[in-house]
């Protein structure tokens, strides 16, 4: 997996790079025109927050029931990319509301369960950062949380009344739309397990840093 | 002189707002002329400029760090492997 890392974040760019001549050549959105290629910056981020905070939340149940350092260090990333990943959702979506729904923010069912929600993850890198000895036990009991949270986030738009698009856009989007909204994604995704990769490593890393202080005071 | 090209100025300025005819009353419009829109452009670049800045950051907050920990790592390791005096 480390070997990946550069062919990985290399594939990742170009896609990123190519990403926005697919998105000018969709045709634009009816009503909404030019604000609305934001959904294709603003979809795949929040997406994969919710698979991030769902891979966290299983991950730390791993840890908890076999109490191995490799899950610690997988949970510990994927919090870190739920809460990046999160932050782009969470700017570039009022940036789109302002200019169609003609507010920065409501406080309606999915926004406010997607801040909540990245919220716990916000505070699951507080508590690792200054909680002390143990705080990676109580932190996957926050991971566990997150997870619960996460379907509540999707559906939301089908359960309540809000202003955000429902879960049923996606699906039926036009070929030229969802073939630059799923390159897109895919752009998102090689990026974060590239991402995802280098942390975990970071990890690895200050494990056996650790080790060799032991190894020196003896 | 340039108190009076000034004064010249801002009476020019105050004949031609007294010229103007006062608003006798509103018309009313179905939508906002094009030149009152929120011009959606600044938006779009706003948004995927924050996403490839949150990247590079992060990910070079992260290259810093693991840079940090192999230095930490190799200092370490030669310490170790140093043969120690013996008493």
């Amino acid at each position: 997996m480390r070997k990946a890392f550069v062919p990985l974040l290399a594939l990742a760019g170009l896609i990123f790079m190519t990403a926005p001549i697919l998105i000018m050549r969709a045709r634009y959105e009816s009503t909404m025109g030019l604000v609305q290629k934001i959904f294709y910056f603003h979809m795949p981020p929040a997406m994969l927050m919710l698979l991030s905070a769902i891979f966290c939340g299983l991950i730390s149940m791993l840890y908890l029931i076999k109490k191995r350092p490799v899950y610690d260090w997988i949970a510990f990333a994927a919090a870190e990319l739920t809460v990046l990943y999160g932050a782009m959702a969470m700017v570039t979506g009022p940036l789109w509301a302002r200019k169609a729904w003609g507010v920065w923010w409501v406080w309606d069912a999915r926004l406010t369960m997607s801040l909540l929600l990245w919220m716990v993850f916000v505070s699951y890198l507080l508590l690792r950062r200054y909680g002390g000895p143990g705080s990676e036990t109580l932190a996957a009991g926050l991971a566990l949380f997150g997870m619960a949270t996460s379907p509540f986030v999707y559906l939301s738009v089908n359960i309540w009344r809000t202003l955000h698009p429902l879960t049923s856009v996606v699906p039926t989007l036009p070929v030229d739309f969802a073939f630059a909204l799923w390159y897109a994604f895919l752009g998102f995704l090689l990026l974060y397990i590239a991402l995802m990769t280098m942390r975990v490593r970071i990890e690895e890393q200050r494990a056996l840093v650790d080790q060799l202080y032991l190894e020196s005071e003896e | 002189m340039r108190t009076r090209i000034f004064l010249t100025l801002m009476l020019l300025r105050t004949a031609a707002l007294a010229a103007q005819d006062p608003q006798g009353g509103f018309v009313p419009v179905t939508e906002v002329p094009a030149s009152e829109q929120l011009p959606s452009l600044p938006l779009v670049i706003t948004a995927y400029a924050f996403v490839w800045a949150a990247f590079l950051f992060y990910a070079w907050t992260m290259w810093k760090k693991l840079g940090k920990v192999e230095q930490e790592i190799t200092i370490l390791s030669a310490q170790i492997s140093k043969p120690r005096a013996k008493p």
